[in-house]
């Protein structure tokens, strides 16, 4: 009987143990985005009271300061327990291919994920055989942003193919505006590229080209670079200045027509600048990708020799489920990656977005980490710059495969 | 004997922190850069990369490969806002000291107030100065307030280039500009009446000289022409670090200026020189030496620069990019962990270049006293 006893009180404290502890999750929302992971955490804490939280974030846009003082973290031997990574290839070209990452698809068997998250977004997850993060929201890249009383007053409608596109910019140009396309600094050019390369391509030709099937020199290719200089002469000239939010200001004042941005352009407008969705202004698929979804997925992964494996484990088992990511969504303004939660949360952008997430195709975004290693993603920048600088396709295309040659891409 | 020992035991903590996170990864970092680290992805992060030892493959890509084209405007950038920087910091520092050494109204005021934007880092700097040279802004709309039209120059957002030469022409322009400070040392030495100085400098000019006009002409480093060129976008990232910098050559110059004995310049008034005169062959040789340190420390600033460019124009800007920034942006968002410390050997390389004949010549000097 006192065995017994002793037994449970062992398996008691045990499970008690394991919830106590610490967990250090490291990311990159800070500001206008830390309050939604605040309130993720504060949903953690309500189930694990016992564990002491580090909430380690490291500023900077895009993870851009954050990925670097992760790499030195990580050659040191010392892993944060969970971090943020752009689900995709920038979590399996960096850590899973080097060995430091654990296979997470038993936890997806075990939670459902498998059905929960479309099959589109599982294959970019997916690598030899095992899913390395768990998404924790969506964000569509392919959009373009416009005003539509503006669009009105100019007596244009929103293009639906590049050619379109050109046409109505030429249309603008002679009512007297400058620029019709508002554009900001170096990434939101490569961010506009891969919406025309999208389109250009189609979802098959995207897919192909990072797989390695098509090459960027193909010919089909270096049209993209063709289409994309001729959308280049409807941009503003200062573009390089400018940050993202100052471009989709633009088109705000109505000095710009159109601006492509991912959706979360649709969060500064909402809540930084106070319009309303669908009536002060007002979106599309980019021209040409009707019917595709270009997503991005902030995830969290588990790193090998990570000090708190359980807590990180009921951290990520709380990040993929459903309560999880309609407590942090609606705050940061991007969308559920699971097919079942609930619209009433969301805006109505929001609600357009979960509409087209369950029904289109999904591809993976460039800029944003999914399709392309960060070995190619880095150097892609200097592809542009040389584009920019040369007005070449033919030059840029080269340099392109150059460096997918270099990092072997699709291998 | 006993002040030896303890002289010794005293230094000898510092002797070996110096030894280990100076000298230690200095060597570490020369090593990684022979290497292939970064090549393979199932290795650039691993607990434990497997490295190998690939020699000078990395600096080869760097000055000949096809995708590093970034590099090799970076270094042009580099040189051309080393140039600009030290000889606008310079000249600009050297009249403000002027001014005040004659001793105006307020000089306390103004010297606190030229020196001020030392005391500021430069990511402050940088911000400030990206607001005032934004297009529509700042520096372009000044003119308006005296009734003239605004100035349309895109500063920052430039991508116009002048001084464009072909990369292929580097060996050649290399030799040539050796070539002819040579021949001046050779002059120099011929004032001098030193014969043998004389003899090896004309020797070595003359060679180099003759290749460059020679084979020079044909070495290519690259099988198709890649010109390069002064971007004009840096102008503005020099104008920030000119107004950052000239208060502290204007501090170094005026001590200068207050050092020199009144006698030398009551001399010079009573052989009968003009201000100018005074100016040239008395007051300027005597400030020499400080304006060569003064020469090194912001030539090994300019070598270094990083935050100000970063702060200014970001990372992803092409036409304002140093060495120092291309090699961020391979290892740390590249993962090209070997790349990036060869770039890192190359600059300590060109900061030696800079600082070692400084501190022989210092040396050199505190031997004879």
């Amino acid at each position: 009987m006192r065995k017994w006893l002793l037994a449970i009180g062992v398996a008691l404290g045990l499970s008690a143990l394991a919830q106590t502890g610490k967990l250090e999750i490291f990311s990159w929302w800070a500001g206008d985005e830390g309050p939604a992971l605040e309130a993720l955490i504060r949903l953690y804490k309500q189930k694990y009271p016992g564990v002491e939280v580090i909430n380690a974030t490291v500023t900077g846009g895009a993870g851009v300061n954050a990925k670097a003082v992760l790499k030195t973290r990580m050659l040191g031997g010392d892993p944060p327990d969970t971090f943020q990574v752009h689900a995709g290839q920038e979590l399996i070209g960096t850590w899973v291919v080097a060995d430091r990452m654990e296979d997470l698809t038993s936890l997806f068997r075990q939670e459902g994920w498998l059905q929960a998250f479309p099959k589109g977004l599982i294959d970019l997850l997916s690598y030899k055989r095992g899913i390395w993060s768990v998404p924790v929201n969506i964000h569509r890249s392919n959009v373009m942003w416009y005003i539509p009383a503006k669009l009105k007053e100019w007596g244009v409608t929103p293009p639906k193919t590049w050619a379109e596109f050109l046409a109505t910019c030429q249309t603008l140009k002679r009512k007297g505006l400058e620029a019709p396309l508002a554009l900001g600094e170096n990434w939101t050019q490569q961010h506009l590229w891969e919406s025309v390369a999208l389109a250009t391509l189609g979802a098959d030709g995207w897919n192909n080209l990072w797989s390695g099937k098509l090459k960027f020199t193909d010919p089909k290719a270096v049209a993209v670079w063709e289409t994309f200089g001729k959308v280049l002469d409807c941009a503003n000239k200062d573009a390089a200045g400018l940050s993202w939010q100052q471009a989709v200001d633009r088109v705000v004042q109505g000095k710009a027509a159109f601006n492509i941005m991912g959706d979360w352009a649709a969060g500064y407008m909402s809540t930084t600048l106070k319009l309303k969705p669908g009536v002060d202004f007002a979106w599309a698929p980019s021209p040409g990708t009707q019917g595709v979804f270009m997503m991005l997925s902030d995830s969290f992964g588990l790193p090998k020799g990570a000090k708190n494996r359980q807590n990180a484990i009921n951290w990520l088992k709380l990040v993929g489920s459903k309560e999880g990511q309609d407590t942090f969504n609606p705050l940061k303004g991007s969308i559920s990656a699971r097919l079942d939660s609930d619209p009433a949360k969301y805006n109505a952008y929001g609600q357009s977005a979960m509409k087209d997430w369950k029904s289109n195709r999904i591809v993976g975004s460039l800029v944003h980490g999914a399709v392309a290693p960060e070995s190619f993603m880095s150097q892609f920048g200097t592809v542009m710059e040389i584009f920019l600088q040369t007005k070449s396709p033919q030059a840029a295309a080269n340099a392109a495969q150059a460096i997918a040659n270099q990092v072997g891409l699709g291998r | 004997m006993r002040d030896r020992i303890v002289a010794f035991l005293v230094l000898l903590p510092s002797l070996v922190a110096v030894g280990i996170f100076v000298y230690g990864f200095i060597g570490q970092n020369l090593w990684v850069s022979l290497t292939d680290w970064g090549k393979n992805p199932a290795q650039a992060l691993a607990l434990r990369p497997e490295l190998h030892f690939v020699g000078l493959e990395n600096y080869r890509e760097l000055f000949t490969g096809f995708v590093d084209v970034r590099f090799r405007q970076s270094v042009v950038n580099l040189i051309f806002f080393t140039l600009f920087f030290m000889g606008g910091s310079l000249g600009l520092g050297l009249l403000l000291a002027m001014a005040l050494d004659r001793g105006p109204k307020g000089e306390g005021l103004f010297r606190t107030v030229f020196l001020f934007p030392m005391a500021l880092s430069f990511v402050v700097t940088g911000t400030i100065w990206r607001w005032l040279l934004q297009p529509q802004g700042g520096i372009n709309v000044l003119p308006t307030l005296f009734g003239l039209p605004p100035f349309h120059f895109p500063w920052l957002t430039t991508r116009q280039q002048t001084w464009v030469f072909d990369w292929n022409q580097l060996p050649f322009y290399t030799a040539l500009a050796v070539g002819l400070t040579l021949l001046y040392v050779a002059w120099k030495a011929h004032q001098e009446g030193e014969r043998k100085r004389l003899f090896w400098s004309l020797l070595s000019s003359g060679v180099l000289l003759v290749w460059a006009f020679t084979l020079g002409r044909t070495t290519h480093l690259l099988p198709y022409p890649e010109p390069h060129g002064f971007s004009l976008a840096l102008v503005g990232v020099i104008l920030a670090a000119v107004w950052q910098m000239s208060g502290y050559t204007m501090a170094l110059y005026l001590a200068g200026l207050r050092g020199i004995p009144v006698e030398v310049l009551e001399a010079a008034k009573v052989d009968g020189a003009s201000e100018w005169q005074t100016y040239r062959h008395v007051i300027l040789p005597l400030l020499a030496p400080i304006t060569l340190s003064a020469m090194i420390v912001l030539g090994h600033i300019a070598l270094k620069i990083f935050d100000l460019i970063f702060a200014m124009a970001g990372l992803d800007y092409a036409p304002t990019d140093v060495p120092a920034i291309y090699m961020y942006l391979l290892a740390f968002r590249g993962n090209q962990f070997a790349k990036g410390a060869a770039i890192g050997i190359l600059l300590l390389l060109l900061v030696a270049l800079v600082v070692i004949p400084y501190l022989v010549s210092q040396l050199r000097k505190e031997v004879r006293r």
